[in-house]
């Protein structure tokens, strides 16, 4: 559950230093005219579909952080066995880094109106991406193979339960990678709005990164040491 | 206007319900006593916010009602007004809030020497077991669970052979000692509930929840569960019989101890198989 | 009058918002079915919700009668009662209430009370309301099931919840399951859609501290609800795995009718934990909607500001952040550690300050008001009897050793009807009234309002008030029936009945409600723009109802706060938002 009070310490922490600035302590309400007075500098504001996808990231990580928090609370349990981690999963590590690294080059390609590198870099991303899931299906399969089950202990069924949901929103963000790679196939765009969708990918993807490799070191048992801190401070 | 005297007559309705209607809690049969104060305490200091506030909103309804002419006064905020609200809002809870934490922690407390008595919820009956001439009870697991072992009691714990086991729900104890009760669930959610005893408490299968309490009225009393536990969940009844010193002893002499009803069952078992 | 402390010579405007593109209806098909106005869509949900909310209306006759008459009816059986109180709590709680406040007035009022044309991502807001269609269709259908719905209580507490001792445990349950995450879904597509609204779509002069306070009820439960759903998510994703692949997630090990089971090691508290994370705030994100609406509904009709603007919207942010660190107070029996108790009644009766706060607020306003006894206000009025006394009841339970005794019994059923059953419908019959010219041009018939009004407040509060005596003589909820019980006495089995007599009045009452509803459409008297004379920005389109894009040609540029009423000098007693300033007007 430190892990839910981290996450609402950071969402709250936004939100108050957005409604401070929005002059949610002062009194605008009563004073008259198209302008009133708030202590924000006049930026454009960011567009709503990035806007949309922060609010969206701060809905998975909150699901992401109870899977967690539920993961160190059973954890305590005498039943409980180390994950199983099959060997297959550091080199999928190895290719979600790289498809992070793709697809930030695809957006440097996109600032730039490099159109044909960016349709490359883009292509490149998807493509390792997908390798991602297969390799993880594929640790799936090895595990089903060698008898490890969800069933079996609880810790396979938060492997099971943990990569496949990071998995699944992965596949979700395939889908609008694919919308993007359509759009910069349609020669009608123009390089600002590719920017944009492209930018929303690669803050998807490295959002899910940092998952990942935060269920990496949970899962090999390098986070036990939080682990513990939590358990203590619950029990 | 006459929004404002209904208002009004649902007050005094609430108020003339509260004192006139026949309900009230059961007599109590225990120490907690200091429960029932603070259930008082929150009825007074609740009622006070209760009336006063639907009443001042029955006098404004009827003052300020619409008459050809009245123009509404303008005033976005008296945050002077507002402040003293708080305090005195804050005054109040802390009020509510202070001695029921300290209740709360005589609650979760229980004494040393205790007697423990457990309490064991299966769907949809209540088994006891009591500690024998050693005052330990043995250890027990789930997975020990058998027809002639219908609590689990770990037969290799030397603790738990003189356990005494209730298996007919009915369970005695006697006046002026207190109790620890050690909750035990073999299946689902159950809460062990004596409405004259006051406390309650979840019994959880996979941990050992607790209650204390010491009896202080002899009589009979219904052991309810409060945790809705499938369709026979009102049917989980039991019975509390809180004894003076000499029936109590008398009634615990007649309980079969675990080692007792596992050679009686052994021995039904045989003989059925010898026929 | 207050500090007027804006330093406008470093005040930067609010951003203009760039016109967006609308999707452009030109079938039926689009137009009326798959439609991405957010006008409809709202209509949409509001229909389900009410739809299926009269379904869990027949079913709290079901309750009742089993309780007051039990065995009389032969139907009703164990099984049925269970899967009655089940369903009827899942659905009023989730499918009902948060649908209708946040898919259906955040769906009307967000886009119209901020200014804007539509939602700001009108295709995932259509698709929201489909998901959440498809959610209640597959839960309704649980009922046709084989074994029928679940019947584990709306807790849905395992192990019960998944053994054979309950009702529907086979496909019913699996079927809720599969049913409550599509409503997560669903409702976080729309969730999104309302939060950026607001933060992205509001129109030029639209500060956040001008937004009318409906809105901001509306924003905070969906910021909550968004952040809170995923307890139930998880929850809910995790119990499906142990009851069909067999996990131990929240199963221990157990002996279920004399045969041991394979799971092991689980937790059934780790359940409740995430369950009561989700479950919490869902009172509040029923409740600071209604808060919300209800501000509106006191200020219109009593031709009175709002009276503390600003601690009623620091109020609805404290009671938002407080309510994320309330949820154990459902769970001081529940066997957990014992010391979380002192830190779950602290911050329970915590929140009881803002909470109050508002409540004050509500009541100074009808003081030295102008006030008119309209339907919608009286709504408002039975809200603040019914809200004021659940939210009291509230602090025996938040206070935890007093909850002791009392939890489990049918004051916890009263205390929440009263506050989150009763005190919210109040509201949304008072939004309807007050909103339904808006929506379809016509006032609705007063006379019948008013009715309806009586025998609703009267009764719902003649139902619930003394229910709570019956918790306090120590009567369980959840029993099917009481059977030979030697400590309630038989003059309690008159109030029982008493108590289902009224809940088939006034349930029956409601075809009132409903009789004004569907005539008033062709009969109801012409509304205009804006009957009520109300300030918001929602009175002043062009068009009544308002059309595809809700402005027009310009979108409206909005001047001050939503409560300008009865300001001195002002030749009417309401500035409308839009209006511009005449010189010197506030400068008193």
């Amino acid at each position: 559950m430190s892990v839910m009070g981290l996450l609402f310490v950071v969402i709250a922490s936004i939100a108050a230093t957005w409604l401070w600035r929005q002059g949610v302590l002062q009194a605008p309400w009563l004073q008259e005219g198209e302008v009133a007075a708030y202590s924000g500098r006049a930026v454009a504001p960011p567009p709503a579909a990035k806007v949309g996808l922060g609010v969206f990231l701060a809905v998975a990580a909150c699901v992401f952080s109870l899977m967690t928090a539920a993961y160190f609370m059973r954890q305590s349990s005498p039943d409980w066995r180390t994950p199983p981690m099959p060997g297959v999963l550091l080199l999928n590590t190895l290719t979600l880094i790289a498809s992070s690294v793709t697809i930030q080059m695809a957006h440097f390609a996109a600032m730039q109106g490099a159109r044909e590198r960016l349709e490359a870099w883009l292509v490149a991303s998807a493509a390792l991406s997908l390798l991602f899931v297969m390799g993880q299906l594929w640790a799936w399969r090895e595990l089903i193979a060698a008898g490890v089950y969800a069933a079996g202990n609880p810790a396979n069924a938060f492997f099971y339960l943990l990569t496949g949901a990071h998995g699944l929103h992965l596949i979700g963000g395939l889908v609008a990678m694919a919308g993007a790679i359509g759009k910069v196939r349609d020669q009608q765009r123009t390089p600002e709005s590719l920017a944009s969708s492209v930018e929303l990918c690669a803050i998807y993807w490295h959002f899910l990164l940092f998952v990942w490799l935060l269920l990496f070191l949970m899962l090999t048992g390098r986070a036990d040491a939080l682990g513990a801190i939590c358990r203590r401070i619950l029990s | 206007m006459l929004v404002a005297l209904v208002m009004v007559l649902v007050v005094a309705g609430s108020l003339a319900f509260h004192f006139l209607s026949p309900w009230r809690a059961t007599p109590i049969a225990s120490n907690w006593g200091f429960i029932d104060d603070t259930v008082a305490l929150t009825f007074w200091i609740t009622t006070a916010g209760f009336v006063a506030v639907v009443l001042f909103m029955a006098y404004c309804l009827y003052r300020f009602r619409h008459q050809p002419g009245r123009r509404a006064a303008y005033e976005p905020e008296n945050q002077k007004l507002e402040a003293w609200l708080a305090i005195v809002t804050t005054i109040g809870v802390v009020l509510l809030l202070a001695p029921g934490l300290l209740v709360w922690g005589q609650y979760i407390t229980a004494p040393e020497g205790a007697m423990e008595v457990e309490a064991v919820g299966v769907q949809w009956n209540w088994s006891f077991r009591l500690p024998g001439a050693d005052k330990k009870l043995g250890a027990s697991d789930v997975r020990l669970v058998d027809g002639a072992n219908p609590l689990g009691v770990s037969p290799s714990d030397p603790r738990g052979r003189d356990d005494l086991i209730v298996a007919d729900g009915e369970l005695h104890l006697p006046l002026g000692k207190p109790v620890k009760m050690l909750l035990r669930s073999l299946d689902v959610l159950h809460d062990f509930y004596v409405p004259q005893i006051r406390a309650k408490m979840d019994l959880v299968p996979g941990l050992v929840s607790y209650l204390w309490f010491t009896p202080t009225k002899i009589g009979q009393y219904e052991i309810l569960c409060a945790a809705y536990c499938g369709v026979g969940h009102p049917q989980m009844r039991g019975t509390l019989i809180v004894d003076e010193e000499a029936d109590y002893a008398r009634w615990l002499s007649a309980q079969q101890t675990f080692e007792q009803s596992r050679k009686s069952d052994k021995g039904g078992e045989k003989s059925a198989s010898n026929e | 009058m207050t500090d007027l402390t804006g330093r406008t010579e470093d005040a930067a405007p609010p951003a203009e918002v760039p016109e967006m593109e609308l999707f452009h209806a030109h079938s039926f098909l689009t137009k009326y079915v798959f439609c991405q106005d957010a006008k409809v869509i709202a209509i949409q949900y509001a229909g389900t919700a009410i739809a299926i909310g009269l379904v869990a209306l027949v079913l709290s006759w079901v309750i009742r009668i089993q309780l007051a008459f039990p065995g009389a009816v032969a139907l009703i059986d164990a099984k049925v009662y269970y899967q009655a109180v089940t369903m009827h709590g899942m659905i009023m709680v989730v499918y009902m209430l948060t649908a209708i406040f946040l898919g259906g007035f955040g769906n009307y009022l967000i886009p119209l009370m901020v200014g804007a044309r539509d939602m700001v991502f009108p295709f995932v807001n259509m698709l929201s309301y489909w998901v959440y269609l498809l959610a209640t269709l597959v839960l309704a259908a649980s009922y046709f099931a084989p074994g029928g719905p679940s019947g584990a209580g709306w807790t849905l507490y395992p192990p019960q919840s998944i053994l054979t001792g309950t009702p529907g445990y086979d496909y019913g349950i699996v079927m809720m399951l599969a049913s409550l995450i599509l409503f997560i879904v669903g409702f976080t597509m729309g969730g999104l859609n309302y939060v950026v609204t607001v933060l992205q779509a509001r129109t030029r002069g639209m500060t956040l501290m001008r937004m009318p306070l409906t809105v901001w009820g509306i924003f905070a439960a969906a910021v909550m609800a968004l952040l809170a759903f995923p307890g139930l998510f998880v929850a809910c994703v995790m119990l499906l795995l142990d009851r069909t692949l067999g996990t131990s997630f929240f199963m221990p090990a157990i002996v279920e009718f004399g045969e041991h089971k394979a799971y092991v090691g689980g937790s059934p508290i780790l359940f409740q934990h995430l369950f009561w994370f989700f479950g919490h705030p869902e009172v509040y994100i029923v409740a600071l909607p209604a808060f919300g609406i209800v501000s509106d509904l006191i200020s219109v009709h009593a031709r009175k500001n709002i009276f503390g603007y600003r601690m009623m919207v620091w109020a609805i942010i404290a009671i938002g952040v407080l309510s994320m660190v309330v949820w154990g107070h459902h769970m001081y029996v529940s066997g957990m550690d014992p010391l979380f108790g002192f830190f779950f009644a602290v911050t329970t009766l915590a929140i009881a300050v803002p909470t109050a706060l508002k409540v004050y607020n509500w009541v100074i306003t009808l003081w030295r008001a102008d006030i008119s006894f309209t339907t919608p206000m009286l709504f408002a009025l039975g809200f603040l009897v019914t809200f004021v006394n659940g939210g009291l009841t509230g602090l025996y339970l938040g206070n935890v050793i007093v909850d002791v005794p009392l939890s489990a019994t049918l004051f916890v059923v009263a205390h929440f009807h009263m506050v989150m059953g009763i005190a919210p419908v109040l509201v949304i019959f008072g939004a309807i009234y007050h909103w339904y010219p808006k929506i379809t041009g016509r006032m609705m018939d007063e006379t019948l309002g008013k009715v309806h009004f009586w025998i609703t407040f009267l009764g719902a509060y003649a139902i619930f008030f003394p229910m709570h005596y019956l918790g306090v003589l120590g009567v369980p909820r959840r029993f099917y029936e009481l059977g030979e019980t030697a400590f309630v006495p038989d003059s309690a089995h008159l109030l029982n009945v008493s108590i289902t007599v009224l809940a088939l009045v006034v349930g029956f009452a409601q075809a009132i409600f409903f009789y004004n509803l569907f005539t008033s459409l062709k009969r109801g008297k012409p509304a205009g723009g804006n009957p009520w004379r109300a300030a918001s920005l929602e009175w002043q389109t062009p068009e009544t109802p308002p059309g595809h894009g809700n402005w027009g040609d310009e979108p409206p540029i909005v001047y001050r706060w939503a409560y300008a009423y009865s300001v001195p000098g002002a030749p009417e007693d309401y500035i409308p938002q839009n209006e511009p300033p005449i010189r010197g007007e506030l400068s008193s």
